[in-house]
C-alpha cells in the first residue's frame, strides 16, 4: 500500500475524491519548481488585479 | 472647508480615510471614528492563532499614522446617525462614544458633510446560545481569531492541548462556522489547516481527530458558490479540490450544518436534511455570524429612521436591487456600484458594512425551515477597491459638487485574489492561491461557471505561502503610509 492512498479507507468521503500522489506532493514545496509558480501566480494576480481597479 | 467622516479604520475605512486625506490636501477635513487604538491585518490573525506571530506583528497604533495623514481621530464607536440634523440644527451629524482610556462612555456628536459607513461587522457571538457570553462577547465554550487578541487566546489554548496530546491525552478539534448563516468559512480553513501543520510539526498529529463543521452544502463553496477552475485541462469546481486536501490531511467534514448551539465540549447542530445531531471536542474554533453594528438613525423630528437608512441585518442600504426576490431572479446587476445609500446622497457604506442585495451561494433550508447558507465575503480586496472608489466618488463631491460623476465597484465586474494559508514555513509551508473573476457571478455574460475561468484559478503550495507572507508585510507597509504606498494596489 502506497502511504499517500491510506486516507482513502478512513472514510466514504474520502473515498470518493482525489488524493495527490508523493510527486504532486513533493512538488508542492520543491523550491525551484515552487519560484517558477510563485512568478506565474504572481503575474497571474496581478493580470485580475490591474483588471479590477 | 468640507468635513468626511469615515465610520471604522479596518481594511475599507482605512483605505477610504488614507485616500481621501490624500487627495483633499488641507483644503478639507477627514475625520476616522474607531472604537480601536490599533489597526490589524486580520489574514495574519491565522498564524497568531497558531503561535507563528506575535500580536505585535499583526497591529500597529493607528494614532501616530492618521497624525501623519492630517486625517481627526476619535477613538471612540459611532451610535446614532442624523442625516438631516435636529431641531437645532439643520446640519447632519454622527452621535459617537468614546472607548479612548480616560473618556470611556463620554458622548459627542461630530457635524459632516459627507459620511462612510465603514464599520465592518459586529462579531455577534450570542447568535448561538453558548457561543457567546450573553453579552456580546465570545463565551468560554470556544475560540475565535476574529479579532488579534482573539487569536493570542486562540494560541494559548492550542497549546494546552499540545501538551495534553504529547502526555498521552487524545484531544478532538472541531473548527468551523457557529451558525447557519455565517461568512468567512475561509478563516475557518486556513486555521485547521494551520493547526494541522503545527501538529505535525509538534509530532503529536496521530494523537489529534479533526473535523470541520460548516454551514457551506458543498466544500469550497466559501460562500462564493463555489468557484471552477482549470486544471489539467479540465473545468473543475472547487469542491473537488476542497475535498482533496480535507482526504489528504485527514480532516473529516460536516457540511451543510447549522450549530444550534455549544456547551462545554460539545456543539448541537441541525443539518439541512432536518436531522439533528452533536458533536463533541476538546478545542473548537467557530466563526461566529456578523451583523451590523447596531447604528440607530434619526430623522429631523427625532423619528427612528433606522429602518430606512439600514436593512434589517444592521448593514447600511446602498445603490443595490434589494427587491431581486427568488433565487432563480438574481442578476449580477443587483449588486451595489456606488455604494450611495438611496435616501442620503451624502451617506455611502464600504467593506461589509454594506448590504448585499442577496447571498451569492444558493440559499438553502432545512425542512424545519432554518436557512442554512453562507452569507457573502466582502472582505480583503474588494473591501479595499470598495473604500478606494467611494473615497475618490467624495474627493469628487467634495471639490466638483453634487453633480460630480460617482466612481463604480460593482462585486460582480471586479476579481479578487485570495491566498489561503495551510501552514506556515519558508520552506515547509503552503497556501492555497486563488482568483476569482468576478466575484460575484455573472451567469448572463458567462454562461456555465458564471466567471471568466481564464482568470480564475487555484492551486496549492509553497509559493502561495511565500505571497501570503510578502502580502503580510506589504499591506502592513501600506496601511501605515509608508513611502509609496499609494504603489501597492488594494
Amino acid at each position: 500500500m502506497k502511504k499517500e492512498e491510506l486516507n482513502f479507507e478512513k472514510s466514504d468521503d474520502f473515498n470518493l475524491t482525489m488524493i495527490p500522489g508523493s510527486f504532486a506532493k513533493k512538488m508542492r514545496t520543491c523550491v525551484i519548481w515552487q519560484f517558477i509558480r510563485f512568478v506565474a501566480i504572481n503575474i497571474k494576480m496581478i493580470i485580475v488585479v490591474q483588471k479590477s481597479h | 472647508m468640507a468635513r468626511l467622516v469615515v465610520l471604522g479604520g479596518g481594511v475599507a475605512g482605512h483605505t477610504t480615510a488614507t485616500f481621501a486625506a490624500k487627495w483633499l490636501g488641507s483644503e478639507h477635513e477627514v475625520v476616522v471614528v474607531t472604537p480601536n487604538s490599533k489597526w490589524n491585518w486580520i489574514p495574519s490573525n491565522i498564524w497568531v492563532g497558531v503561535g507563528q506571530m506575535s500580536k505585535e506583528e499583526v497591529t500597529f497604533d493607528l494614532a501616530p499614522v492618521y497624525a501623519k495623514a492630517g486625517i481627526t481621530y476619535y477613538q471612540a464607536k459611532a451610535v446614532s446617525l442624523n442625516p438631516e440634523g435636529n431641531e437645532s440644527t439643520d446640519k447632519s451629524f454622527v452621535t459617537i462614544e468614546y472607548t479612548e482610556a480616560g473618556k470611556e462612555g463620554q458622548s459627542e456628536t461630530i457635524e459632516y458633510d459627507y459620511i462612510v459607513n465603514a464599520t465592518g461587522p459586529k462579531l455577534n457571538f450570542d447568535a448561538t446560545p453558548g457561543l457567546g457570553d450573553g453579552n456580546g462577547q465570545m463565551g468560554d465554550n470556544t475560540v475565535s481569531v476574529c479579532t488579534a487578541d482573539h487569536a493570542v487566546h486562540a494560541s494559548h489554548e492550542l497549546a494546552k492541548a499540545i501538551e495534553k496530546m504529547k502526555g498521552g491525552t487524545r484531544q478532538k478539534f472541531l473548527i468551523g462556522t457557529g451558525h447557519g448563516m455565517c461568512t468567512c468559512q475561509g478563516a475557518a480553513f486556513e486555521y485547521i489547516f494551520n493547526i494541522e501543520h503545527e501538529l505535525n510539526k509538534a509530532g503529536v498529529r496521530d494523537m489529534a481527530d479533526m473535523k470541520w463543521i460548516s454551514n457551506e452544502s458543498f466544500l469550497g463553496d466559501f460562500g462564493m458558490g463555489g468557484l471552477h477552475m482549470k486544471v489539467g485541462g479540465y473545468v473543475v469546481s472547487s469542491k473537488l479540490f476542497a475535498e482533496s486536501l480535507f482526504a489528504e490531511r485527514n480532516v473529516e467534514w460536516l457540511i451543510g450544518a447549522h450549530t444550534s448551539k455549544v456547551e462545554p465540549g460539545k456543539v448541537s447542530y441541525e443539518l439541512l436534511d432536518g436531522t439533528m445531531g452533536e458533536e463533541e471536542f476538546d478545542f473548537a474554533m467557530l466563526i461566529p455570524p456578523f451583523a451590523g453594528v447596531g447604528l440607530k438613525a434619526y430623522a429631523k423630528d427625532g423619528a427612528d429612521i433606522t429602518d430606512t437608512v439600514f436593512a434589517p441585518n444592521g448593514f447600511m442600504k446602498v445603490d443595490a436591487n434589494y427587491g431581486a426576490g427568488a433565487y432563480e431572479n438574481w442578476k449580477a446587476s443587483d449588486w451595489p456600484r456606488t455604494y450611495q445609500n438611496p435616501t442620503y446622497a451624502n451617506m455611502f457604506a464600504a467593506g461589509i458594512a454594506f448590504a448585499p442585495p442577496h447571498i451569492i451561494s444558493k440559499p438553502m433550508s432545512s425542512p424545519n425551515g432554518t436557512p442554512i447558507n453562507p452569507t457573502p465575503p466582502r472582505t480583503g480586496m474588494p473591501s479595499g477597491i470598495i473604500g478606494k472608489a467611494v473615497a475618490h466618488s467624495v474627493c469628487d463631491l467634495m471639490t466638483k459638487g453634487e453633480n460630480a460623476h460617482l466612481h463604480e465597484a460593482s462585486m460582480a465586474e471586479m476579481g479578487a485574489a485570495c491566498v489561503a494559508s495551510a501552514g506556515k514555513g519558508v520552506f515547509s509551508g503552503t497556501a492555497a492561491a486563488m482568483t476569482v473573476y468576478p466575484v460575484v457571478p455573472d451567469f448572463e455574460k458567462y454562461p456555465g461557471t458564471g466567471r471568466d475561468t481564464d482568470y480564475t484559478f487555484g492551486e496549492i503550495g509553497l509559493a502561495g505561502h511565500w505571497i501570503k507572507h510578502i502580502l503580510h508585510h506589504l499591506f502592513i507597509y501600506k496601511a501605515k503610509l509608508n513611502p509609496g504606498w499609494t504603489l501597492i494596489p488594494e
